[in-house]
Parts: structure tokens; C-alpha cells; sequence
């Protein structure tokens, strides 16, 4: 029986999932499909083994991009995660107490997650106002140590997307904090003041426990939203912005615009490739805390 | 002492929070009051976006509030009205492909077993985490092919098919209990009935949450209708650049204002559906 009906779930399940499977398979996985066939050949068909590999991997613009683009999200998620739990445990406890000061916390909460609808093109002009030349902080930097902060003709370009990247999902992931602090047992906590633990122990050895296996989610839409900074980055520094906010996205727009398609097909498969593995590697190394 | 110390820790969060809201509030209100002045006074306080050589001048109101941007821009912007509308013609066909196409597919992995569905699920997820730019050459190849480039199909058909709302409903639907879908078998509903019945009622706040996450990131959408509309007139408000001459600085602040309208609204009207969202996408499996 029990055998019978599974077999009926099977084809039921499927079909439920076939118009959007047809879908995804016509718009994504056979064109990418003939994207990583054409990856193996030259710009007049011929095989062409790695060789459009090799040129990627030694083309002085992908290292550039490709260095800066993990170097944004090795340093861009490991902050937000922090700073969006240190926002969520501050709002946590504040309407853990008198619910005098709930409703105003929800606020906040509200008011953090507002960048979330803030299309990049209306936010844009402030950015420039704030960060480009004779902009506000090069204005208050002439004044208080007589040099202009030059933020987006130097280095300090890459951490003004980093600031802009933290602005518009600290809220969002706090969010995602929230509920997990929320799904926390209130008598473990309880029992741990009575033992005599301090705020910060209880939050070592009772909060940051409890959230790890919220970490995988938390960290994949973090990645997620990540790529989409290119947005901001675009739309303030053009299409050749400083080399240290020069990313994967510029250079495939630029390798698309010049029709250089051999390389952008075996970029395409690499990049793709590349958080493919994250992805299982991820899931395999939370695994422990998902599965029950 | 520990009274102290938590009083301490206490303001320690007030600040930490109040802090981080100024901080997201700063750059909106410095829009809206931008909106609000003449020309004049914004090329005296922006000069140094809209006239190249001057310095800015910090500012968190308008001086001379007018509403002169807004008139140029709804009366004499005739492109804008037609971006505007672009914008709904892209936006709202997508939502609606998307919960006709994500609904049903959510439900088949939430409620079903069938083969291979771990590693389809992971492929969801993979594809819902790459960037527009790794797909978009396969993209152009298949838009190419059926021939619908430089139509609003090219950007619609992709965004339809997203696997990010998947995701989201989903984990709405892995929550109906499944008991409820048991009973409801035993009395002979049929799959389409128990999912018409039961499946869309209890999850309907998913799906609410993936249309208003879906809303809001496809009217901000730039990658895709600047790489698959050749034609400026299919253009979506997010493209909107009246150029930055002096002259053109009140409407070019009023556009940026109005543009932050719509999703703004969404944004207020579904916030709740918005939190919850997030949060179930938190939650573990």
C-alpha cells in the first residue's frame, strides 16, 4: 500500500514542478548547456580544447575582477553577518522587556529593512553627492585634516560599495536574525542568569549556539544580494569605475559589449562553476545542523 | 551593580539601533529634500554632481521648499510617463508568471517525493544564487533564437522562470501540516483539489511575500532590460537619466523621488508579509 501510494506521489510531485522545470530548462539550462559546448570551441568553430580557459585564467582583467569580487564577499558577508546579529540581538532584548518600547523597536526594525525597496537608481544621486569629488566628504575632509577624502579615485572606492552593500541589507538580514533569536527557548536563558551567566556568556553559550543552523541561509542570501550591489556600482561609478571596485559583473558587461564571447562563454562556465561548489560544499558543512 | 550593568547594556542597544536607522534614514530624507528645491538651490547645494567643479554644501532640508520639479517632470517629461508605464508592463506580467509558475512548483517540493528532487531543489538554489551576468550570455542565445530581442518578452520570459520565489513559497508550504494532507486524501480529494483547497489558502502568505519581494526587485531591475532593450522607448523607470546638466537637476531629484515611490508603497502596505517572508526563508528545512 505504503509502496503504491509512492509511486503515485512521485508523478503527481513532478508535475506540479514540469511547467516551471520546462521553463527553467528552455531559458536556462539548455542555453547554458550550448554556452559550455561553445566554451570548448574557437570564433570560427573549431575545437579549441581549453584553450579559451587558458586565456581567461591569464587575462590580466578577470584576475583583477575575480580578486576583487572575492574579496568583496569574503569581507562584505562575514560583516554583515555580524553587524545584522548584534542589530537583531539589540532589538531582541529591548522587546524581550516591557512592551513599552516594543512597538518603537518594531519601528526600527521597519525603518532598517526600508533600503530593501529603495530602487539604486533613486539612491544613486546621494551616493555621488556623499562620495564623489567635492562631495560632501571630500568637502569635511578639506576641513578637518586639509585634504580632500578622494574616496572614489583611490582605494577607499571598494569600501564605499562595502558601506553600500551593508547599508541596503543590514535590515534584511536582520530579519533573518530576528527569527531565529525569536525561536529560542526564553527558559534557557533564564536558567542560565540564574546559574549566574552574564550577557555576554549567555550570548556565547545559548544565542550563537542555537543560530548556527541558520547560518547556511543566512549565508546564501547574503551571497545573493551581494552580486546585486553591481547595481549601485554601476550607476555611481560608470562603467570603468576605480580598479578596486572593478568587478566580474563590469567585465562581462565589457567583454559583452566588445563581443569577446569565447572568453565570456568560459567565464560564464567557471563563475558558474565556482558557486555551484560553494553551494555543496556549504550545504555538506552545515548539513550536521540542518538535518534535524 | 548588576541593575547597572544592565541599564548599561540596555542604552548600549537603544544607541546601536538608533544609530543604524539614522544611518538608513540619512541618504532618503536628503532625496526627498532634494525634490523639494529649485534648481537653483540645488545647484548650489549638489554642485558638485550637477556642475562638475563646485563643492557640495550639507544640507537636511530645503531652504525654499517648491514643488517646481515635480510639475516639470509630470508636465513636461513625456518620456517619463512612458517609462513609467514600461515599468508596469515588465513588473506586473513577471509577478504574475511567477506565482502562476512558482506556486505549483513550491507545492510539488514542499509536499512531494519523487526522484532526484534533493538535487533539483539544489539546482534551484544555485541558479536563484547566479548573477545576471553569468547567465546572460546563455540568455541573449536562447532571446536570439526565438527571436524576441529588443521585446518586452526578453525580459519578461527570464523573470518569469526565476527560482527565487520557488524558494520563498516553499518554505510556506513545507509548514502546512501533514496530517491535513493526508485527511484530506483519505476523503478522495484529487492533488489539484488538496492544492486548490489547502495548499494555496495556507500558504497564501508565502506566495503574498514572494510577490512583494518579487515587486520590489524587479522595478529595480537594470541589468536586464539595459542588455535586452535596444530601444530607449521599452525603457523601465530604473534606466530613467534626464541627463546632469544644472538644468535639469529639480526633475532629475524628482525622478529619483517618484521612482522610490511605488516599490515604497508596496513596501509599507506589505510589510508584514515582507518580514515574514525573510523569516521563513530563515528557518531551517
Amino acid at each position: 500500500m505504503k509502496k503504491r501510494q509512492s509511486s503515485i506521489f512521485r508523478n503527481e510531485g513532478l508535475a506540479f514542478i514540469a511547467p516551471s522545470l520546462l521553463g527553467v530548462a528552455i531559458f536556462v539550462l539548455l542555453p547554458f548547456a550550448d554556452v559550455l559546448r561553445r566554451s570548448f570551441f574557437t570564433a570560427g568553430g573549431k575545437f579549441a580544447g581549453l584553450s579559451n580557459y587558458a586565456a581567461v585564467l591569464n587575462n590580466t582583467a578577470f584576475r583583477l575582477a575575480a580578486g576583487n569580487t572575492l574579496k568583496f564577499v569574503m569581507l562584505c558577508i562575514p560583516v554583515l553577518t555580524a553587524l545584522s546579529l548584534l542589530l537583531a540581538a539589540a532589538a531582541h532584548r529591548l522587546s524581550a522587556e516591557a512592551c513599552r518600547s516594543c512597538s518603537w523597536v518594531e519601528v526600527a526594525k521597519t525603518v532598517l529593512l526600508l533600503p530593501l525597496a529603495v530602487p539604486a537608481a533613486s539612491v544613486a544621486l546621494i551616493w555621488k553627492l556623499f562620495f564623489c569629488e567635492n562631495g560632501f566628504l571630500d568637502v569635511w575632509f578639506l576641513q578637518w585634516f586639509g585634504h580632500p577624502a578622494a574616496c572614489m579615485e583611490t582605494e577607499t572606492a571598494f569600501y564605499v560599495l562595502v558601506f553600500s552593500y551593508l547599508w541596503k541589507n543590514a535590515g534584511y538580514d536582520m530579519v533573518l536574525w530576528s527569527a531565529g533569536l525569536s525561536g529560542i527557548p526564553r527558559e534557557l536563558y533564564q536558567a542560565a542568569e540564574i546559574d549566574g551567566a552574564g550577557g555576554f556568556a549567555r550570548f556565547r553559550y545559548i544565542t550563537i549556539p542555537q543560530l548556527l543552523p541558520m547560518l547556511f541561509t543566512i549565508f546564501v542570501l547574503s551571497l545573493l544580494n551581494s552580486f546585486q550591489v553591481f547595481r549601485e556600482a554601476y550607476l555611481v561609478a560608470g562603467e570603468y569605475p576605480h580598479t578596486s571596485m572593478y568587478m566580474l559583473q563590469h567585465l562581462f558587461n565589457h567583454w559583452f559589449a566588445d563581443l569577446e564571447l569565447e572568453k565570456l562563454y568560459a567565464a560564464a562556465v567557471l563563475t558558474a562553476l565556482v558557486i555551484f561548489l560553494l553551494i555543496l560544499a556549504l550545504q555538506k558543512s552545515w548539513k550536521a545542523g540542518i538535518a534535524d | 551593580m548588576i541593575k547597572q550593568m544592565q541599564q548599561i547594556e540596555r542604552a548600549a542597544c537603544i544607541a546601536a539601533l538608533w544609530a543604524a536607522a539614522a544611518t538608513v534614514i540619512l541618504p532618503l530624507l536628503l532625496l526627498l529634500s532634494g525634490s523639494l528645491m529649485s534648481d537653483a538651490e540645488v545647484a548650489q547645494a549638489m554642485g558638485s554632481v550637477f556642475s562638475g567643479d563646485r563643492s557640495a554644501e550639507f544640507f537636511l532640508f530645503a531652504q525654499y521648499p517648491t514643488l517646481r520639479g515635480y510639475l516639470k517632470l509630470l508636465l513636461d517629461s513625456p518620456e517619463f510617463f512612458v517609462m513609467f508605464w514600461n515599468s508596469c508592463k515588465l513588473t506586473f506580467p513577471i509577478l504574475a508568471g511567477q506565482l502562476l509558475v512558482a506556486a505549483p512548483a513550491a507545492w510539488g517540493f514542499a509536499m512531494y517525493d519523487f526522484p532526484a528532487k534533493k538535487l533539483l531543489f539544489t539546482l534551484y538554489i544555485a541558479l536563484m544564487l547566479m548573477p545576471f551576468q553569468v547567465t546572460m550570455v546563455s540568455n541573449y542565445v536562447v532571446l536570439e533564437q526565438l527571436s524576441l530581442l529588443n521585446t518586452r518578452w526578453a525580459v519578461i520570459l527570464p523573470g518569469i522562470f526565476s527560482a527565487f520565489p520557488v524558494f520563498i513559497i516553499c518554505r510556506f508550504f513545507q509548514s502546512v501540516p501533514r496530517s491535513l494532507f493526508d485527511a484530506a486524501q483519505l476523503d478522495g480529494a484529487g492533488p489539484w483539489q488538496i492544492f486548490w483547497h489547502i495548499g494555496l489558502p495556507l500558504g497564501a502568505p508565502g506566495i503574498a511575500s514572494a510577490a512583494v519581494l518579487g515587486f520590489l526587485e524587479h522595478w529595480s531591475a537594470i541589468e536586464q532590460p539595459l542588455t535586452f532593450l535596444k530601444d530607449r522607448w521599452l525603457w523601465p523607470l530604473s534606466l530613467f537619466s534626464p541627463g546632469e546638466s544644472a538644468g535639469q537637476a529639480a526633475v532629475s531629484l524628482a525622478a529619483s523621488a517618484v521612482t522610490l515611490l511605488p516599490p515604497l508603497l508596496v513596501f509599507l502596505m506589505g510589510k508584514q508579509y515582507l518580514k515574514e517572508g525573510i523569516s521563513a526563508s530563515g528557518l531551517k528545512e
